[in-house]
């Protein structure tokens, strides 16, 4: 923590408060009371009633054990509730409650992250703002919003909660934790500098007594993961994803170091966590600059890599890097998938990541020995060829260049912060898959390279089509390919239930379930622009399915 | 990451929609400090030629000796007033300095000025414009490239007629290039903020994908394709007459006439040289 940070002393008292107050663990789901209460153990267990964490659960599988929804009856699916949230500062019943440093008031934000469902309440966030509802009717509880000192608004990926605390990260680069009842707050902290413009979309993730928590900078900025301890605030580890000093491990992997502690690799998006290693592992970003990798030859570790952390002590287990010198600004910040599946026979301890540059990647996830990659994208035409380590290296004509290269996937992605889905029962990894093209051009041949994304142009020029695609983990095999008519749309990301249903969107505006086995749509509603991936949740059992689209989140159930 | 997002209609860097114009909600510090009297600008610019500029570049980026990129440095970016340079400037640039010895005032009309340029930022960590630099775009060959035109291309596109002159309208090389890959639309979006103008107008010969649809007793709809996905489709007949029609796997038969669509198969088999060798053809096309 710098010494700006701090922590609201008058609050430091409450947490042996509300600890006092505390049923036994893992009993929150009585709606009748409102007792919310997570703890923190009962997020290594299936994913089931409650959805307390941003995948669901440690796995970010995103698979449901949820069944009452199935092929058989998912036709019924029908609307139990839709409901719109307000940002800003309000006034209502009951009168948002105001928090922040900063004196701007940012509205317009939408519902692009996990909605987590604990104790029968609903917490959503946009930038700025967290929302609590009744999950059975959508009903708001409370509402907190944030004044702003300004960066980057571009989304919220969501809460994440630890016993009554709520925790959330804000553009201009607090955690802030709340009392997750009343919406009040606890206190905050800042985790990353605004005025070397960082900014903070992630949704921070509670393992045990740490909340793990990621930002984001477009300014050559160095990346890095920080734990705070879930009841001060206080700092626990904070890892950077570049050598950050002489004697760093992957400082030969840059020309020096200065280049090394300008060169990116944000931890954009929520990791995955074993709790048998006790591994934290995310993906990291791009280096920086992104597009003119001149200046930074060598492969620049730790961006675009798979990380293993020691969750206690932020110590590195294990990377796996899946963009070596990545120079078209895709990050693997996609969801590192924990599978266990036979590999040669053998039963395998695995993760998987369909990742942003249209390859296909499996590990194993306690040595991070490498076991598949494979190319997803039907088109995908960047890279050179694979490294010693079975990685794609970029191939120097498919980078941006003055006259212009033709390249595919675009920025975007074959996919991106969509995340993928594995479901044990078929075997099969889902994720989008975008084979869209753009004409990438050098317009900084400075030999130092630009900075951030300056230094280039990039123009789509189209695209040959947008497929869900289900891939074997063990294998990297693609099992089958389903097109979307609409080449110009795309998922938003997928959930798989033990109903042998996976939902997801189809960039037209329609929320689908298909079935699992093959694809084919077994139920479908037009919600319009869905804006974050689809969820589960039970309560008094019966299940719900819920999505964003926008400002609105739609709730669907069976009568 | 950022990065991205809705991915239906929304890029991933639609940043525009979020307010990160210069000082709006969105903006950081360096957008958001007041401008600074240009007297005292103008007089840090000449502090910074003569004493930084030989080492930390005439824009700030770094130089051939070894001097850091002062638009990204913390100490420049927490910097008010000056107050992060002094100590730098008195401690390790001392020596550096020599006899030029910087007073506050000098430090102050210093900070001003790099505060200045970094003011002058586009966005998403992109560096100011810098001077104009010649970039050649236009590096195919013609020849190779008329070859190509009326291998692959000639069955739909003639230099005589849609693509009469195409060469003297108004476009640079690269909005040329991306205008015909793209098959007359120019292309969409993702040009990232401050990245200048790069998609042309569209080609007013372009034609509309169209649809037929056939429904089980044989009675048929055509018209202009307004959109489709796997449950409806929906089309404009020619009295402009929107009609719908739910879609139940292959009933109703759907044919849609994309005239794009062999642009499209072909993204996937240009070579960069046949793109760069068709354009230099194209250009050559008065």
């Amino acid at each position: 923590m710098s010494a700006k940070n701090f922590v609201a002393a008058s609050l430091l008292l409450a947490p042996v408060l509300l600890a006092a107050q505390n049923p036994a663990p893992g009993t929150g789901t009585g709606t009748g009371t409102r007792t919310v209460v997570v703890d923190p153990t009962t997020l290594t267990k299936p994913l089931a009633d409650e959805w307390a964490t941003f995948a669901g659960d440690y796995t970010s599988r995103r698979y449901s054990t949820l069944k009452q929804i199935n092929t058989s009856n998912v036709k019924n699916l029908t609307l139990a509730w839709m409901t719109s949230v307000l940002t800003g500062p309000r006034g209502g019943v009951p009168p948002t409650i105001i928090g922040g440093v900063g004196t701007r008031e940012f509205t317009g934000g939408t519902i692009k992250g996990a909605v987590l469902q604990v104790g029968g309440i609903l917490y959503v966030t946009a930038p700025d703002n967290v929302w609590a509802l009744d999950a059975l009717d959508g009903r708001e509880i409370w509402h907190y919003f944030w004044r702003t000192r300004g960066a980057t608004h571009i989304g919220n990926r969501g809460a994440a909660i630890w016993n009554n605390y709520l925790f959330f990260e804000t553009p201009d680069n607090y955690l802030v934790s709340l009392d997750a009842r009343t919406g009040k707050e606890r206190w905050y902290v800042e985790i990353a500098d605004f005025e070397e413009q960082y900014f903070s979309t992630p949704a921070p993730v509670v393992v045990g007594n740490h909340v793990i928590v990621g930002t984001g900078n477009d300014l050559d900025g160095p990346g890095f993961l920080q734990s705070f301890d879930p009841e001060t605030g206080k700092l626990q580890w904070k890892f950077y994803t570049v050598p950050m000093k002489a004697g760093d491990p992957g400082l030969e992997t840059w020309p020096s170091l200065e280049t090394a502690k300008y060169g990116g690799g944000h931890t954009w998006m929520p990791g995955s966590y074993d709790p048998e290693t006790k591994f934290y592992i995310f993906g990291t970003g791009n280096p920086s600059p992104a597009y003119t990798g001149v200046g930074r030859p060598g492969d620049n570790l730790y961006t675009c890599a798979l990380v293993a952390l020691n969750v206690d002590t932020g110590k590195m287990a294990w990377h796996y890097q899946m963009s070596p010198h990545d120079t078209h600004d895709w990050d693997t910040v996609q969801n590192p998938m924990l599978i266990d599946a036979p590999v040669n026979g053998k039963p395998r301890k695995l993760v998987s990541v369909a990742a942003r540059n249209g390859y296909f990647f499996t590990v194993d996830r306690v040595t991070g020995e490498h076991i598949v990659t494979t190319k997803y994208g039907t088109h995908t035409n960047w890279a050179g060829g694979l490294n010693s380590k079975k990685a794609p290296w970029p191939a120097p004509e498919k980078e941006a260049i003055i006259p212009g290269a033709l390249v595919s996937p675009v920025e975007g992605g074959t996919t991106n912060w969509q995340p993928s889905a594995y479901s044990p029962d078929t075997g099969l990894a889902y994720t989008q898959e975008a084979n869209s093209f753009n004409m990438l051009y050098l317009t900084d041949p400075d030999p130092r390279g630009s900075m951030g994304l300056g230094g280039k142009l990039r123009v789509e020029v189209g695209s040959t089509g947008k497929f869900l695609t289900a891939i074997e983990p063990a294998t990297g095999k693609v099992a089958w390919r389903r097109k979307y008519p609409n080449s110009g749309g795309g998922g938003i990301g997928f959930l798989a239930t033990a109903g042998g249903l996976l939902f997801g969107g189809d960039g037209s505006g329609n929320l689908i379930a298909h079935d699992a086995k093959d694809g084919k749509p077994l139920w479908h509603t037009r919600v319009g622009n869905i804006s974050n991936a689809p969820q589960t949740y039970a309560i008094d059992g019966k299940q719900y399915l819920l999505v964003g689209t926008g400002d609105q989140l739609w709730a669907f159930n069976l009568y | 990451m950022r990065k991205a997002l809705v991915v239906a209609a929304v890029s991933l860097w639609s940043i525009a929609a979020f307010g990160q114009g210069r000082g709006g909600v969105a903006s950081f510090p360096a957008q958001q400090r007041d401008p600074a009297d240009p007297a005292l600008v103008a007089r840090g610019r000449a502090i910074y030629d003569t004493e930084c500029r030989r080492c930390h570049g005439a824009d700030l980026r770094g130089g051939e000796q070894g001097g850091s990129n002062l638009l990204r440095v913390p100490a420049v970016l927490n910097d008010r007033e000056g107050e992060l340079l002094q100590p730098v400037l008195q401690g390790s640039h001392k020596e550096r300095l020599g006899p030029a010895v910087l007073g506050p005032d000098d430090v102050k009309a210093l900070a001003a000025y790099i505060h200045s340029v970094l003011a002058l930022a586009p966005g998403q960590g992109a560096p100011p414009p810098g001077p104009p630099v010649e970039l050649k775009v236009l590096v195919g060959d013609a020849t190779a490239g008329e070859r190509y035109f009326t291998a692959r291309c000639a069955s739909c596109h003639s230099v005589t007629g849609d693509l009469k002159g195409i060469g003297a309208r108004d476009l640079g090389p690269a909005q040329l290039q991306n205008l015909w890959i793209a098959g007359g639309r120019g292309g969409g979006g993702g040009r990232g903020r401050g990245a200048g103008p790069v998609a042309p107008p569209p080609m007013t010969t372009r034609r509309e994908t169209t649809v037929t649809v056939t429904l089980p007793n044989g009675q048929k709809y055509e018209g202009r394709l307004e959109r489709i996905d796997d449950f409806m489709v929906t089309l404009t007949q020619a009295d402009g007459t929107p009609r719908s029609f739910r879609r139940n796997g292959d009933v109703p038969k759907v044919d849609v006439r994309d005239p794009l669509e062999a642009h499209r198969n072909l993204l996937p088999i240009y070579t960069d040289k046949d793109i760069h060798d068709v354009t230099a053809y194209l250009a050559g096309v008065k």
